[in-house]
């Protein structure tokens, strides 16, 4: 059953400050450096792809930091390098992220030939909760830049909203919401706040000054977000992702169905010929060994059958359609009751998951508890 | 040796008073240990007893020392443990020595242990020198707690050493008061073989080497020795002394002479502390007094945290039942915990210390029930039962009465403490025997009170309550019958069996609150509402809820970075490995005892 396509992600790693809440792999640099990187980024692309003449690439998702953090020339320099160097379907979804207020010269020309999907960073409509944030732009910044990129002709867009602001009220987040679903983007990811370690939110929740809402209140959040997305449209396909049907993100899926993807440039995540690595984060080694991209590799990992099991049950659980039991027998040769158990009727019994049309997906009630539900999959 | 060289003593004191350090001074200033080889403290060789400031396994060293008047003299210092647990021990280590030096903190003065060993040392009519110890710190008072040596244990103090064992100041005069002071021993050398046990030790490859004092006779290599109380008999394989950290054969023990034996001895249970060693050829007429069975005060389940590690945990038992002879267990079984056992200590600390050993040494995941003691239930049809295990509590219609072991406790402390601790005592239905001003300021209280309201954390409130300056001691004292009932609790409408004790009727109300309020803390929120009840037979009197965990999600998938994920999910299911599950509902393994320390404000 496994597909001979490959997803490719690619890592810019530099954003213009750091927002109060990240603690992804991103900082600023000097543009001598973002190029720099540009040009190793190229170097690994080349060596990457010869080993995969075989593949076909169906998606590319340029993520960060902020992708547009990096010239626009650079951005061209890298796209042509993957079209030139990889086998890329005609009608690959191809998502670039990019925040409002990064635009420079020539991107308009870049996103035109190269992108199809754009991912906007938006987080709030307020813009006492964008400072807040830490966010560069404000609610007017994100107008300009949505409607301009209509005008450019990008068809499918996704907004990103974070939800659980400090202070934030159900209103807060409801008219966030109303607002994002009038403008009828293709795609709305909408997160709750994860204070993170190492981050100025974290410091604050430390000392007891980050007012966050109850656990209710975010629970409240959360399913106002699908009931009013849903009037404007959109299905929830994934815990945090809602789409127009067909607008589902076809490379973020890869990660939920344990499809092939290849993670190029610092720090990037891979899942190949079940093998899962992640790049190195030192940009020093990165930028001088990029040409042997195996010698960036860090934990990597050989998945036993176990651990593949054990991924696609709480990795496919994310998905509103649960994971397929045919499909678990057809990967393993075995049954997915023969492994787990009693186990997934024990989590029907009490209201956690369902089963309908012969597949295993999380009630409401899983979804607010899913880390529990996940963690009783491990084998 | 001659005998009129030989002293053997010990050094008794209160915890923290600096009997080990004194040690440790006396052997460097005896010159058998270079200070180059002294370790910190050689007497207390376990990691276990390094941490908690105690001396758990009595140990003994031999040292000689070149006194003033020109001779040579042998000192057998002999090691005695420092807790009201251990009672017995220290009894027969006392009775191993001819006199006893008595360190008494200058800072402190005479506390509760100081007391209670003196009394000791008095019952076996052992010569006794009081040293007055940390002269060097300013807040030491050498005149006031040398007028209260002599006023409270009745022992002329005047010539008593000033010292400081920390910085090694005077310790000449110890050493020269041992030989001047302290009697040597007597003893017939050509009577027949009479030797004390007053410690033992396993060892995998010699089996158990025996401590004993020769009262009488001689032994050597070859000898057939008898234990009089048990009536095993051995080949002596060896004999010697004890060096500082290691043992030195030798020929021959004699009549005086403290030092070890080996002899093939399988299990400590065959060398009881306090039996008597005799030849077997040619046997004493009678054993030395004072031998008694180990005696447990306090029972508890010990159960494996995994239920699959019960033969693991039934192997760490029998091996340490080998090098401790006053532990007891035997099999048990509870609907919460599955199988395990039911062991006996000889107190908290002793109970403590094994739970420790067994966890450490033998690298089990233990859960331990509430601690219990021994009650006496009198039954309707004319029988007597001893209950350990509250579980097994008859029908309350098959009782007649019940009874209760009780103690008397002296408590040490300074006077603006005397009302809390009173109030304390009193919560802890203790009845009130005397008061006794032992100067101006310090004063001992006496109280007489249930074991089993000292058993779980009577210590703690004492010390909180005084902010660590009451100190204590008690012993048993008879049993008394008393209005006694079986509390239950029930967590999600099931009975945890490991979690029942047995409660003053009159105090069940509040107790069942407790614990309820108790275990709300410790039984983390899960996927469902957890009611936790107290019961009496079938009437919950207390009631508390754990509400179900309203969110437990991860919104963000990072970008394809699954081994975070994956990271959270597993911790999160080792989380739930430290747990035990009865019925449906995770507990914290710590839960079962942590929900008995009642006085916590």
């Amino acid at each position: 059953m496994k597909n001979n396509t490959l997803g490719l992600y690619l890592h810019i790693p530099f954003c213009v400050r750091k927002c109060a809440y990240c603690d992804f792999l991103s900082f600023p640099a000097d543009e001598d450096v973002r190029r720099a990187y540009a040009r190793a980024l190229v170097r690994e692309i080349r060596t990457a792809a010869q080993k995969r003449r075989d593949r076909q690439v169906d998606t590319i998702f340029i993520g960060g930091g902020t992708p547009t953090c990096l010239p626009a020339d650079c951005l061209d320099t890298i796209m042509t390098a993957v079209t030139d160097a990889f086998d890329v379907l005609p009608g690959a979804e191809v998502t670039m992220e990019m925040n409002p207020g990064t635009d420079s010269e020539g991107l308009d020309r870049f996103i035109f030939r190269f992108i199809n999907r754009l991912s906007l960073g938006l987080q709030s409509m307020k813009n006492e909760e964008l400072k807040d944030l830490g966010r560069i732009h404000s609610r007017e910044d994100f107008l300009k830049t949505f409607a301009h990129m209509r005008r450019l002709g990008v068809e499918n867009i996704n907004v990103d909203l974070m939800s659980a602001l400090p202070g934030q009220s159900a209103a807060d987040w409801e008219e966030t919401l109303r607002l994002t679903a009038e403008l009828q983007p293709e795609h709305i990811s909408a997160y709750s706040l994860i204070v993170e370690e190492g981050t100025p939110f974290f410091t604050r929740y430390e000392n007891g000054s980050l007012d966050l809402p109850d656990e209710d209140t975010e629970r409240a959040m959360y399913r106002t977000t699908a009931s009013l997305l849903a009037e404007a449209g959109y299905q929830r396909y994934e815990i945090s992702n809602y789409a127009k049907p067909g607008f589902e993100s076809r490379h973020n899926s890869r990660y939920w169905t344990g499809e092939d993807y290849l993670g190029l440039g610092l720090g990037a995540s891979s899942l190949c010929d079940d093998t899962r690595w992640r790049n190195t984060t030192s940009l020093e080694t990165y930028l001088d060994t990029s040409m042997h991209p195996e010698s960036l590799m860090r934990d990597a990992r050989v998945l036993t059958v176990r651990d593949r099991m054990e991924e696609f049950m709480f990795l496919g659980l994310r998905l509103t359609k649960g994971v397929s039991l045919e499909e678990f027998a057809e990967r393993f040769g075995t049954s997915l009751r023969d492994i787990y158990g009693s186990l997934p009727d024990d989590m029907i019994a009490k209201g956690l998951m369902a089963e309908a049309e012969g597949r295993l997906f999380l009630t409401e009630r899983g979804i607010d508890v899913s880390n529990r539900v996940m963690a009783e999959f491990l084998l | 040796m001659n005998q009129k060289n030989i002293r053997n003593f010990s050094i008794i004191a209160h915890i923290d008073h600096g009997k080990s350090t004194l040690a440790d001074r006396i052997i460097e200033q005896t010159g058998l240990l270079t200070a180059r080889e002294m370790s910190e403290q050689v007497l207390d060789n376990m990691d276990l007893e390094r941490e908690r400031g105690i001396t758990i396994k009595a140990q003994t060293v031999r040292t000689v020392y070149q006194a003033d008047d020109g001779e040579e003299y042998i000192f057998n210092l002999i090691d005695t443990p420092g807790h009201v647990d251990f009672n017995y021990e220290v009894s027969r280590s006392l009775a191993a020595c001819d006199g006893s030096i008595l360190v008494v903190d200058s800072t402190q003065g005479v506390e509760a242990q100081t007391l209670g060993n003196v009394y000791l040392a008095l019952d076996h009519d052992l010569e006794i020198v009081p040293v007055i110890n940390k002269i060097d710190l300013p807040s030491a008072r050498p005149d006031e707690v040398a007028a209260e040596i002599e006023d409270v244990i009745g022992l002329d103090a005047s010539e008593a050493p000033r010292i400081s064992a920390k910085t090694g100041l005077n310790i000449h005069d110890v050493l020269e008061a041992i030989v001047n002071q302290l009697p040597p021993p007597d003893g017939d050398p050509e009577a027949p073989l009479k030797a004390l046990i007053f410690d033992s030790l396993y060892d995998s490859y010699r089996g158990v080497i025996v401590f004993c004092r020769l009262m009488d006779g001689r032994v050597k290599r070859g000898t057939r020795i008898k234990m009089m109380a048990t009536g095993a008999e051995f080949d002596v394989v060896e004999v010697g002394h004890f060096g500082p950290g290691q043992f030195i054969p030798c020929d021959e023990l004699t009549a005086g002479e403290v030092g070890y034996l080996t002899a093939s001895i399988k299990a400590l249970r065959e060398s009881r502390v306090g039996d008597t060693i005799t030849e077997a050829a040619r046997p004493a007429e009678e054993a030395l007094p004072g031998y008694k069975e180990p005696q447990p005060m306090v029972y508890c389940g010990v159960y494996p945290a995994q239920s699959d590690k019960y033969p693991d945990l039934r192997d760490a038992l029998e091996k340490l039942q080998l090098n401790d002879a006053a532990l007891q267990y035997e099999p048990e079984n509870s609907t919460a915990l599955g199988f395990g056992f039911r062991c006996g200590f000889l107190g908290l600390l002793h109970l403590d210390i094994v739970t420790q050993r067994l966890e450490r040494e033998y690298d089990l995941d233990l859960i331990t029930t509430a601690p219990s003691v021994i009650y006496k239930v009198y039954k309707t049809d004319g029988t007597m039962i001893e209950l350990t295990n509250p579980s097994n509590l008859p029908d309350p219609s098959e009782i007649e009465y019940m009874e209760e072991p009780m103690v008397k406790a002296d408590v040490m402390l300074t006077k603006e403490f005397i009302g809390p601790i009173m109030t304390l005592c009193q919560e802890r239905r203790g009845v009130y025997i005397s008061t006794e001003f032992l100067d101006t300021n310090r004063v001992l209280l006496k109280y007489r009170l249930p074991l089993n309201e000292i058993i779980y954390d009577f210590f703690d409130a004492l010390k909180s309550r005084s902010r660590g300056y009451a100190s204590f001691d008690y012993e048993l004292d008879g049993y008394d019958r008393s209005e006694l009932i079986k509390l239950d609790i029930l967590v999600n409408h099931e009975t945890v069996d490991a979690l029942s004790f047995i409660v003053f009727a009159p105090n069940a109300y509040e107790r069942g609150s407790k614990m309820c309020e108790k275990l709300k803390k410790e039984i983390p929120r899960q996927l469902f509402d957890i009611p936790i009840q107290a019961a009496i037979g079938s009437k919950i009197i207390a009631r508390e809820t754990v509400r179900q965990v309203r969110k437990d999600v991860l919104a963000k998938c990072y970008g394809g970075d699954i081994s975070r994920k994956k990271k959270l999910l597993e911790k999160q299911k080792e989380g739930k490995r430290k747990m035990r599950e009865i019925g449906n509902v995770q507990i914290p393994k710590d839960a079962f005892l942590n929900v008995l320390k009642l006085d916590e404000e």
